[in-house]
């Protein structure tokens, strides 16, 4: 088997002077402690109260901020190739660096698909000058057909850590299986969007009570859960790992506990969306409120919430599904599925998780009451370090994702400032596209700065490049 | 007071115009109130020139992008009864077999000069988009599965009518108590159909007490927030106990045929065969809001019985449309004073090139 060359794409060095962090609260991994961070090039040289500011330094002001290893999203659509009219991977990561990740994972639904050596290298290479790292993911099956296998070894040879058809579930259960049986031997991990087709049928919405009244077709949550299931019970067959891209209900959720339980190598993540909106969103027809798998219930936001608390979810993930204008306002059976997330993950994740019962209604929306509240280190996990490692893009895997913020480690920082309140202009947003269901609510906390490999990308809010 | 578009939410109406999506944002009130405007609209369908001035110089575009026949004859007999102009688009000759969006297509009509969009679409939820795109208002003429908000009305008008008349009273001023406690089967395909929808809201909110009967593969996935009393699997059972039988047209065009063994054995159970039809009260009612699939969910024989209200459903539709267009864009503001508008007849001297009347 080849040597792996890389964990995702590493850009080019830029040269970067030398940059104080002052006056924040680092908390990663490791824990929390009032510390200013010096930077110097790509590396962490410092971390201490009252660190002397050398000659010629930026001075970044984190008063009654956190400071966070830069955070990690497992589920990014950049669109490129193929869509270029709703993002690139330039617009997409810098998105992605005011919205405080220093990683993105790009998922390979692009035309042509990311089943070969070839379009891998082209992300790759578009992502080599981004300001957020721009990791890969591969199909697991040739043009995302769910027939034939992807050339995981090749893929995986270029560093490609994650496997999945992203937008369909590999709905036959033998290539599937197949599929987990051939990965073993290149330590990757597959993520299944699971759907199962039939059980969809072609559904616009979460079926049930809204779908029935709106008189729109309907998918129900049957159509994960079965596909969950059945992944699971592949796992403990085949003995490989399987990641679950954006769980919607608190069936899947209890379905992932219990194989967790049972010492299976499974991991999950939730959007933020599905942390925070309901399928009654969809009342007015709104195609903004599609997006696949659909809004569910009341029910399953707080199964949920509560499933990042007990731990069964590993990571938040924003799924951040830019369409053009033009594509998206249209009927709701029309529109095609997605919303943007990367600007909004943080604070939407923080209301949802955080702010504990009846906070910050404005932007939970119906569900605003929860089961109890996260602390802000047990979030960032869920953001940062946790994703890291599921993309394979921790330090101990090579990589230089998730922290800890100490000397002599990698400078992908976050600042934070959790008291900061803003409201989503969507025509502001750095993303092509404008297809957030957060336009003018007001969101509290706010990513002040970030920092990729050293480099001030993020500066109070603002994009350097 | 009038309910029209008055709790239209998101879908509230741009530039204070109003639109009828949905019977959910009419409430009683508004159900009765369109329901008595209508009275008025009745008479003037039985005059010699059944023709009021009350929309001149108003333009009404019926925008189907789906088949229809009555609704679209219905809404455009309205519409010229009422004096409006009247633009018919359909998408066998528009720009949308081209390519142009919905959207494009619509802000390109809008931008003609027009009143009001009767928009008939296969999408649930187009109207609402419409009202979205242009500051016209919108009239829902059907929308997918969702809704068909003027079928509901006529139909209710239709019930009111009928039971109004058989208890010899007058029809203006009878208000809707006819309806509290009515008992009303609605037979058929309510999954896919979008005047079940309206007509369950309808009559929920006036207080009759539904029953649902289908087989099990053709009931919406929840019925939770449907003012429903009953739901059955036996039409043999239910039909002693009703006073109106409403029967559903089998949608096959929606694929309602893989929801069945076959159309012969959905008649076997849920048609209203002459059998069945003996099985109603002397006094129940039949419905239909057509097109029918006689000898599916209707037998032949059974439409030409008395209490068959088919005929009389359509022709109250032009009477009820008039009355929604009217709400809409009539400069009087109806209810200010309660009651009927004040609907002179076309009179008077023959129109010269001065004075234009609608042909």
């Amino acid at each position: 088997m080849p040597e792996p060359t890389s964990r995702g794409a590493r850009s080019a060095p830029r040269p970067t002077g030398r940059v104080v962090i002052r006056g924040g609260t680092v908390v990663d991994g490791r824990g929390e402690r009032v510390a200013d961070v010096v930077v110097d090039g790509a590396e962490v040289v410092e971390v201490a109260p009252g660190a002397t500011v050398p000659r010629g330094a930026t001075v970044l002001d984190a008063g009654g901020c956190v400071v966070a290893p830069g955070l990690v999203d497992l589920h990014t659509h950049l669109r490129q190739p193929g869509a270029e009219e709703a993002e690139t991977v330039e617009t997409g990561s810098r998105a992605a660096a005011l919205g405080g990740f220093t990683a993105v994972v790009a998922m390979p639904n692009t035309d042509p698909p990311i089943d070969s050596a070839a379009v891998a290298l082209e992300v790759l290479a578009l992502g080599a000058g981004a300001t957020c790292l721009v990791a890969v993911a591969g199909a697991i099956t040739m043009g995302r057909a769910g027939e034939r296998l992807a050339p995981m070894g090749e893929l995986a040879s270029l560093g490609i850590h994650l496997f999945t058809d992203d937008g369909a579930g590999v709905q036959d259960v033998a290539v599937m299986r197949r599929a987990l049986e051939y990965a073993r031997g290149f330590d990757v991990t597959l993520a299944q969007h699971c759907e199962d087709d039939d059980m969809a049928g072609g559904g616009h919405m979460h079926e049930g009570e809204w779908s029935s009244r709106l008189g729109v077709p309907g998918i129900p949550a049957e159509a994960e859960e079965m596909m969950v299931a059945r992944d699971i019970a592949l796992a403990r067959l085949t003995g490989g790992r399987v990641h679950f891209l954006h769980i919607s209900t608190g069936r899947s959720a209890e379905f992932v506990a219990a194989a967790k339980a049972e010492g299976l190598s499974v991991t999950a993540e939730v959007t933020p969306h599905h942390l925070t909106l309901t399928h009654a969103e969809l009342a007015g027809y709104d195609p903004v409120y599609k997006v696949n798998p659909p809004l569910r219930c009341e029910s399953d936001v707080r199964a949920l919430r509560a499933a990042c608390m007990s731990g069964t979810v590993d990571a938040v993930a924003t799924d951040h599904a830019p369409h053009a204008p033009e594509r998206k306002d249209a009927t709701l059976d029309v529109a095609p599925p997605g919303m943007l997330g990367l600007q909004t993950a943080l604070p939407v994740v923080l209301a949802a998780l955080a702010h504990g019962p009846g906070a910050n209604g404005a932007v939970t929306h119906g569900v605003s009451d929860g089961p109890g509240t996260m602390s802000t280190r047990d979030i960032l996990g869920l953001m940062s370090w946790q994703p890291a490692r599921i993309a394979g893009l921790a330090r101990d895997q090579g990589g230089d994702q998730g922290g800890p913020i100490e000397p002599g480690g990698p400078a992908n920082i976050c600042v934070i400032d959790p008291a900061a309140t803003w409201e989503v202009d969507a025509s502001r947003l750095a993303s092509r596209s404008r297809n957030t269901p957060w336009a003018g609510r007001v969101m509290n906390g706010q990513v002040r700065h970030t920092l990729f490999r050293g480099e001030p990308v993020v500066i109070d809010g603002e994009a350097q490049r | 007071m009038t309910g029209l578009g008055r709790q239209g939410g998101a879908e509230a109406a741009k530039g204070g115009r109003r639109h009828l999506l949905s019977i959910a944002e009419l409430g009683a009130e508004g159900i009765e109130e369109i329901l008595e405007v209508s009275d008025a609209f009745v008479e003037v369908g039985r005059r010699s020139i059944p023709k009021v001035p009350s929309l001149r110089g108003r333009t009404v575009v019926t925008l189907f992008a789906e088949q229809s026949t009555r609704t679209r004859l219905s809404f455009e007999t309205a519409a010229k009864r009422l004096s409006a102009d009247v633009l018919s688009f359909s998408v066998d000759t528009s720009s949308l077999k081209k390519g142009e969006s919905l959207r494009d297509t619509v802000e390109t009509v809008a931008a003609m000069g027009v009143d009001a969009f009767v928009v008939r679409h296969t999408s649930a939820g187009a109207p609402a988009a419409v009202a979205r795109w242009v500051d016209a208002s919108v009239v829902n003429a059907g929308d997918g599965w969702h809704e068909h908000p003027t079928q509901a009305l006529l139909d209710c008008y239709t019930i009111r009518q009928v039971l109004t008349e058989r208890g010899g009273h007058p029809l203006e001023g009878s208000g809707v108590g006819c309806f509290v406690g009515l008992r009303v089967a609605i037979v058929g395909d309510v999954r896919h159909s979008r005047v079940a929808r309206s007509l369950v809201l309808a009559l929920g909110a006036l207080g009759a007490e539904v029953t649902l009967v289908a087989p099990g593969s053709l009931l919406p996935p929840s019925l939770v927030g449907w003012p429903v009393a009953k739901v059955s699997y036996d039409l043999d059972a239910v039909l002693p106990n009703v006073d109106v039988c409403y029967l559903l047209r089998l949608q096959s065009e929606r694929g309602a045929g893989a929801f069945l063994p076959s159309v012969r054995e959905y008649s076997a159970w849920y048609g209203l065969t002459s059998r069945r039809a003996a099985l109603l009260g002397d006094d129940a009612l039949v419905m239909h809001p057509g097109p029918m699939n006689r000898g599916v969910e209707i037998a032949d024989d059974v439409v030409a019985l008395p209490q068959s209200l088919v005929l009389r459903q359509v022709s109250n539709g032009v009477a009820v449309r008039m009355a929604v267009l009217f709400m809409l864009l009539g400069q009087g503001q109806v209810g200010s004073g309660g009651g009927a508008p004040a609907l002179a007849p076309i009179s008077g001297p023959a129109p010269t090139l001065g004075t234009v009347v609608g042909a």
